[in-house]
């Protein structure tokens, strides 16, 4: 029961970061209908703008409220890595729009493989742990010497994930750019014919999906304390079976399907063996496509004959 | 029910969700005619056409297709009672469609069909679209592939021969000199013929057409005409066909089913079909009392 | 001036320079704003153990300059270049350019394979005996290698249009299928070659049979997960595969029974010639050239036949293929096995040839560089893909060789970390100058009269 409890913890601080990245490969699959393989890498690469900026703060301005830095930090990690996204949709993803079906899709795994390298290449190939940001434990509860903890760090990642999921709610939902979007996953064409831009509206869901990319990848430098270049491939995967199993193209399905990838995955690493847990992550990929491909929340595709 | 009947439709009922596209509908198409499927849009007609051909599982009903002589209907309750697809007796054969997966259909039952939106192999050529049309014979041919990567003789012969038939095929659509262009490149009433002479290089005992004139002119409308009625007359398949275009109908099917909102309203030749005044209502979408006080008006 | 237009008939005049001054600062900016943390700043470890950061403001600067200077570049010679190419564009030039390709590409494969077959012997003259082992085995072997897999996967992908993002778990699966039963019961290189390929086409038809009905990029994301649960179970079952540490001491293929040696029973001895590890080498470079050759006569061969002309049905119209009768579950099934064998002879002769396999080999970055040279190169096309192969593996591995590329930019510089920054790039890039790839013609699979090239346009790609 307390490990249990522990592992929830952990599942839903973990899954969090995963339904943040998910969000972003599913809009974008939801828009244009592409796998942006390059996303787990844009993530990793807010991690390093993330790990940069906050040892700015703290080794040369010496900022010391935690807080403050890890708002500006935040802040930082957004707008570059939205730049950086958007940059990429401009010059790899755009040109080749209305194209060969595979083209965008090899075009993302190009600039997936570029990504990795070139952060290896920037910053050096060695792991880079950072000091932590928060190091208090709450004890929720205590058996037999063993301690179920809730840790700060793990609050303030629950915390950002529902103020910012709460704030991009209101953007797609309640507003006029929720509204083109929607219209751009319907019919690209009728939009444009009805005077939706659609290149800036497939802009900004790059820019929106990199934003929330760089939110996971500043709290998981923060959960975790270190990051490396190859720390893209492996979330992004995840993260993306999170959004296939909460039905691609579902925001609140890449939400539960996040938070589900995260719970069976440090269950799993509880109960059975940490060795398998991509393996339980993957075959839960697999599963779904193949039994439920429209995922949890998703609509049927029905086949046109 | 008619014994000369090649394919039996019976309570047929296809729902989507809590969509009812065809409701208990019930109809034969006899050896030997063609018999039109005709209906305003929206009737329900290609969601038949894809219950008969094995590409929708329809939710209820029975569809049953023979082959040979009509002695071959006795058996249908007997079949139907058993939990198998079809079953061989004598020379014929009787096949339970809604119970075989659509590809089935066309390789064991002999059911060949077009697409309303044409579906060519665009990026192949003609003559290889016809030559993908007899997979089946040629796959036997070629030894399941095996004869075929060791370059044995009698697959060359058996390709000759495909070649041949889709040859004969081209001379009788009038392709012959396009027969190595990509089919995505020809005019679009010779894609129809096209899509036609591949269904018949299956070799099929019932040929479904689905809406095969929209969208030709009246002359090329003409060619097809001559066209269907060739293959009625001259290679004896059977013809069932979904139309819009009245001239076609008309002209040369033998019997006429009317559907709208995905039941039956009338059956019969098309003299009886034409002269009916619920169709005439579905099509103008008006009243059956107004109909019959217009017919009333101008003398019919 | 009153107003001026976007379509200014004066390429050189004022407004374009002054919009092209503007986008480059805009790219300048853009740049400045991107490469600040990640270029701008270097973390480094000090002695501590702590990290801290070092700028690099040269660095920064002289990406900055590079972009504002290519982007004035485009804008004021690329573009108006082009722009006056288009408007001087004949519709019968491009047919002539066409047909002279063609002609190309009709004595590109003799004396392709005839270079193929005497490449060792040149590279022996002009490097030596010693300095053409680097030419042969890390250059030579490792293309041949990708050009057969890419001719492999290039059924899967190319023909049937399905596309496979774990195409390098069979590939896997060949390996330590060679590399576990030679160890284990000592079978020999020729009967395990086809025994491993058998393997693999098993894997690939049990892999295959439940996750072939999913269509579109579904499909690409169930295999890349099989080919990473392969990987995975390849690390963790210890006792098996010896996880991450891998399988080393793997016997090595023998010419025939005869060891390549320096023993008196060695090919050397045996054929009274002096030793050199080289015979080896050249033995190995024959037999992949055999290999990719076979898996070349192979597909051809396939593809005038009815299960090959099933599999570009397939991909040109799935639903069609189902109404004319064609089993589409076997159909695939069939591309799927045979992709995967032909994986599986590759497999069998990388484990051969290292001696050594671990799980690091079968990644998805090989996966994905085995599609990319498929689609780089166009699919479908044999020559498209074997150029692709010989571009991007060859360019990559040359990297490794670029030592002369320090003395420009100094000795700290290691022209190996930048390959596969280049491959990312070259992918992007290639994609983005010919979305079909190098080669994106068709040649019909047979004719009536005349032989005629299908256009690109028409060919589709396949939806799953």
């Amino acid at each position: 029961m307390e490990i249990f409890v522990q592992q929830l913890i952990n599942g839903i601080t973990l899954g969090s970061i995963y339904g943040l990245i998910a969000i972003g490969y599913t809009m974008v699959f939801g828009i244009i209908g592409m796998v942006n393989f390059a996303h787990g890498d844009v993530f990793m690469v807010s991690a390093f703008v993330a790990l940069i900026a906050s040892l700015i703060l703290t080794t040369w301005l010496g900022i010391s409220s935690v807080f403050l830095s890890l708002l500006i930090v935040l802040i930082c990690a957004m707008l570059i890595t939205s730049l950086i996204s958007w940059t990429i949709e401009r010059l790899a993803y755009r040109p080749l729009r209305g194209s060969f079906r595979l083209a965008p899709l090899i075009s993302a795994i190009g600039m997936s493989i570029f990504l990795m390298n070139f952060v290896q290449v920037a910053q050096g190939p060695r792991n880079k742990p950072i000091p932590p940001f928060f190091q208090n434990v709450i004890v929720v509860m205590e058996k037999d010497g063993y301690e179920v903890t809730l840790a700060y760090k793990q609050i303030v990642i629950w915390a950002v994930t529902a103020i910012l999921l709460a704030a991009f709610w209101y953007l797609v939902s309640k507003t006029s750019l929720g509204r083109a979007q929607r219209a751009c996953e319907q019919d690209q064409n009728m939009a444009s014919l009805v005077g939706v831009d659609v290149d800036r509206t497939i802009s900004v869901t790059f820019i929106i999906g990199a934003a929330l990319a760089a939110v996971a990848g500043t709290l998981y430098l923060m959960y975790y304390g270190v990051v490396s270049f190859a720390d893209g491939f492996v979330p992004g995967i995840k993260a993306f079976t999170a959004a296939v199993l909460g039905g691609i193209g579902s925001l609140p399905g890449a939400l539960l399907g996040g938070l589900l990838i995260g719970l069976i995955e440090t269950m799993w690493s509880a109960y059975f063996s940490i060795d398998y847990k991509d393996v339980a992550a993957f075959s839960i990929l697999v599963v779904t496509l193949i039994f439920l491909p429209q995922g949890l929340l998703g609509r049927p595709e029905v086949e046109k004959v | 029910m008619s014994s000369d009947a090649i394919l039996r439709v019976e309570h047929l009922t296809m729902r989507f969700g809590g969509l009812v596209a065809v409701h208990d509908l019930s109809f034969t198409a006899k050896k030997g005619e063609i018999t039109a499927l005709i209906g305003p849009n929206g009737a329900g007609k290609t969601t038949v056409f894809n219950c008969i051909t094995g590409f929708y599982k329809p939710s209820e009903g029975r569809v049953a297709l023979r082959h040979g002589d009509s002695a071959q209907w006795d058996q249908l309750e007997s079949l139907t009672a058993s939990s198998l697809r079809s079953r061989m007796h004598g020379d014929g054969a009787l096949f339970l469609l809604e119970r075989m997966p659509d590809y089935l259909v066309t390789q064991k039952a002999r059911v060949a069909r077009t697409f309303q939106n044409i579906r060519l192999f665009r990026g192949m050529t003609v003559l290889e679209n016809l030559l993908v049309a007899q997979h089946n014979s040629l796959m036997v041919a070629s030894g399941f592939t095996l004869f075929g990567v060791l370059g044995l003789p009698n697959y060359a012969r058996a390709e000759h021969a495909a070649v041949d038939k889709a040859a004969m095929w081209l001379e009788k659509i009038n392709l012959t000199d396009r027969a190595d262009d990509p089919a995505g490149d020809l005019p679009y009433g010779a894609q129809r013929r096209l899509e036609i002479a591949r269904a018949m290089c299956t070799d099929p005992v019932l040929l479904c057409l689905d809406e095969p004139a929209a969208g030709l002119n009246p002359r090329e409308s003409a060619e097809l005409n001559d066209l269907l009625l060739s293959i009625k007359n001259e290679i004896k398949t059977s013809v069932l066909l979904i139309e819009h275009d009245m001239s076609v109908v008309m002209q040369i099917s033998d019997h006429v089913i009317v559907l709208d909102y995905g039941t039956k309203i009338s059956d019969g030749t098309r003299d009886q079909v034409r002269n009916d005044p619920k169709v005439i209502a579905a099509y103008l979408g008006v009243d059956e009392d107004e109909v019959a006080k217009a017919e009333a008006e101008v003398g019919l | 001036m009153a107003v001026t237009s976007t379509d200014s008939p004066t390429p050189g005049g004022r407004a374009d320079l002054l919009r092209a001054c503007r986008d480059a600062a805009i790219a300048g900016l853009v740049t400045l704003g991107m490469m600040l943390p990640l270029i701008g700043f270097r973390t480094v470890q000090n002695i501590n153990n702590e990290l801290v950061l070092e700028t690099r403001p040269g660095l920064l600067l002289t990406m900055i300059l590079i972009v504002v200077a290519g982007s004035l570049v485009i804008s004021l010679v690329i573009r108006p270049w082009r722009q006056r190419k288009a408007a001087a564009h004949v519709a019968g030039e491009s047919v002539q350019r066409a047909h002279v390709r063609a002609t190309i590409a009709k004595y590109l494969t003799p004396f392709a394979i005839g270079f193929v077959l005497v490449y060792p012997i040149l590279s022996i003259v002009f490097a030596g005996w010693q300095g053409s082992v680097k030419w042969v085995d890390n250059f030579g072997i490792q293309v041949l290698i990708y050009v057969m897999l890419g001719w492999g996967l290039n059924i899967v992908v190319g023909l049937a249009g399905l596309l496979d993002l774990g195409y390098v778990a069979f590939y896997a699966v060949g390996a330590y299928s060679y590399a576990l039963l030679a160890k284990e019961f000592g079978l020999s290189f020729w009967i395990l070659l086809p025994l491993a390929g058998c393997l693999s086409a098993f894997w690939g038809i049990l892999l295959g049979f439940p996750v072939l009905r999913l269509r579109g990029d579904y499909l690409a994301i169930v295999t890349l997960a099989f080919g990473e649960i392969i990987r995975l179970v390849l690390i963790n079952w210890v006792s098996f595969t010896n996880g991450y540490a891998g399988i080393s001491g793997i016997p090595r293929p023998t010419f025939f029974g005869i060891p390549f040696n320096a023993n008196d029973d060695g090919f050397a001895a045996v054929f009274g010639l002096e030793f050199t590890p080289m015979y080896r080498t050249l033995f190995l470079y024959y037999v992949i050239v055999g290999l990719a050759l076979l898996t070349a006569f192979v597909t051809l061969r396939l593809r005038k036949l009815p299960v090959g002309r099933a599999w570009e049905a397939l991909r040109e119209d799935e639903i069609a293929c189902r109404s004319l009768g064609v089993n589409t579950t076997n159909t695939k099934l069939t591309a799927f096995a045979m992709g995967a064998m032909f994986a599986g002879f590759a497999g069998s002769f990388f484990a051969a040839r290292q001696g050594f396999i671990s799980p690091e080999s079968f990644t998805f970055m090989e996966s994905a560089m085995i599609v990319a040279i498929v689609v780089l190169g166009g699919m479908g096309s044999m020559i498209g893909v074997a150029i692709a192969a010989v571009a991007m593996i060859g360019g990559t591995e040359i990297m490794r060789d670029m030592d002369f590329l320090k003395q420009i930019f100094g000795n700290s510089f290691d022209p190996t970390q930048y390959r596969m920054l280049l491959f990312g790039l070259a992918m992007v890039l290639i994609m983005i100058w010919k979305p079909r790839g190098l080669i994106s013609t068709r040649e019909p699979s047979t004719f009536l009269k005349e032989r005629k090239t299908v256009a690109a346009s028409f060919v589709k790609e396949g939806r799953g």
